[in-house]
């Protein structure tokens, strides 16, 4: 037998698998790093979006943000990976996790869950809304908190009463839910109708307003 | 590079964070080097070729980066007798261990470098002959005499031995 006559000797795939092992950094000495990173790259006008996780009675939700202000908010089903990666490709790659940049909007969106809040004093990064679909999205404020339109109504009042489906189509490519209220459109029927963070959310919300 | 830079950052900045330690030293200035090689790799980013190996990319960086801080030492003559203190790892899950970069810190410089660049960092000989000179081949023997040495160094040993348990 000349199975294990060698198991005294370490390979130097070993031993380099186990120097790495043992000088891999704490988790905290890198978070300190990262932040250190976040405020200079800040300080240097180098980041083209800043993001940030909040955890919310409706999952956790990514924000993001430009120079000019919150331009995308996403919901966990919309897979947070893609949704930098399109950010990346469609604004800029130098894309980081950079929490302080977000903090404003972050605290707004704590007190709308927490029933404080009515409306959002954000500024805004328009620059995914684009033709008709803009139109809907910066008409989409105007319906206040606590109340509804149907998707008809919606497209009245941005001057296309036969385009409902365009507004279906508007409120569901919403880059900045919650905050621009596209879950206060629903179908004529009273029934719900789609929404990008699920029916749940959508109902959650609307209940969260309904209440207060 | 059109990918969230984020992602470079949380993939290798352990990986560049082990190559500046091991070639400063673990302490202020590795967290410098550290610093600044990803200042400057968020700087050229947008540049950077989609089918570039971020993380030899990274360590190439950094291998500038900590010569910078290097000659900004000499220049400055910061004394480097005294350790900064530091926050205690002993004890922390998954902490480093201080005994090792004390081992490698103690290795001779061309075969730290080559330990850092290729079996922390990742590069090819080649690669690491580029940043370090000499030839390939000489820098092979140098990566493996400083691991052999790291593996007869008394703090090792007991690593070695939990190694051949597992």
């Amino acid at each position: 037998m000349t199975t294990n006559t060698n198991a005294t000797a370490m390979s130097p795939d070993d031993d380099a698998a186990l120097l790495i092992a043992r000088t891999t950094p704490d988790d905290d000495v890198l978070a300190r790093l990262h932040r250190r990173l976040e405020d200079a790259a800040q300080e240097q006008g180098l980041l083209d979006v800043a993001y940030s996780e909040v955890d919310t009675p409706v999952g956790r939700l990514l924000l993001a943000a430009t120079e000019v202000g919150l331009v995308r908010v996403a919901y966990e089903r919309e897979g947070f990976e893609e949704v930098l990666t399109k950010l990346a490709t469609g604004i800029g790659p130098r894309v980081l996790r950079a929490p302080a940049r977000l903090e404003f909007a972050a605290r707004q969106i704590e007190e709308y869950f927490a029933g404080r809040r009515t409306s959002f004093d954000v500024a805004l990064d328009r620059r995914l809304s684009h033709g008709f679909r803009g139109l809907v999205q910066r008409h989409l404020p105007d319906i206040a908190y606590g109340h509804t339109e149907t998707y008809r109504e919606v497209a009245i009042h941005v001057g296309n009463p036969g385009a409902v489906r365009a507004v279906g189509s508007a409120c569901a490519t919403n880059p900045l839910p919650v905050i621009v209220p596209c879950h206060r459109v629903l179908r004529a029927d009273g029934s719900l109708g789609g929404y990008v963070g699920g029916p749940d959310a959508k109902a959650t919300l609307l209940q969260l307003e309904r209440a207060a | 590079m059109k990918q969230p830079f984020e992602q470079a950052v949380s993939r290798h900045g352990g990986t560049v964070l082990r190559v500046c330690r091991a070639v400063l030293g673990p302490g202020p200035d590795a967290d410098d080097a550290w610093s600044e090689t990803f200042l400057a790799a968020l700087r050229e980013w947008p540049d950077l070729p989609e089918d570039t190996n971020v993380q030899a990319w990274l360590v190439r960086v950094a291998h500038r980066k900590a010569i910078d801080v290097t000659r900004s030492r000499a220049r400055h003559a910061i004394p480097t007798g005294a350790v900064p203190d530091r926050a205690s790892t002993i004890g922390v899950p998954g902490g480093t261990d201080p005994d090792v970069w004390s081992a490698v810190a103690a290795l001779p410089e061309r075969q730290r470098l080559a330990v850092a660049y290729h079996y922390l960092g990742g590069l090819a000989h080649t690669q690491t002959a580029e940043l370090i000179g000499g030839t390939p081949a000489a820098v092979r023997r140098a990566a493996a005499d400083g691991l052999q040495s790291l593996r007869r160094n008394p703090h090792l040993i007991g690593l070695a031995e939990e190694g051949h348990h597992r």
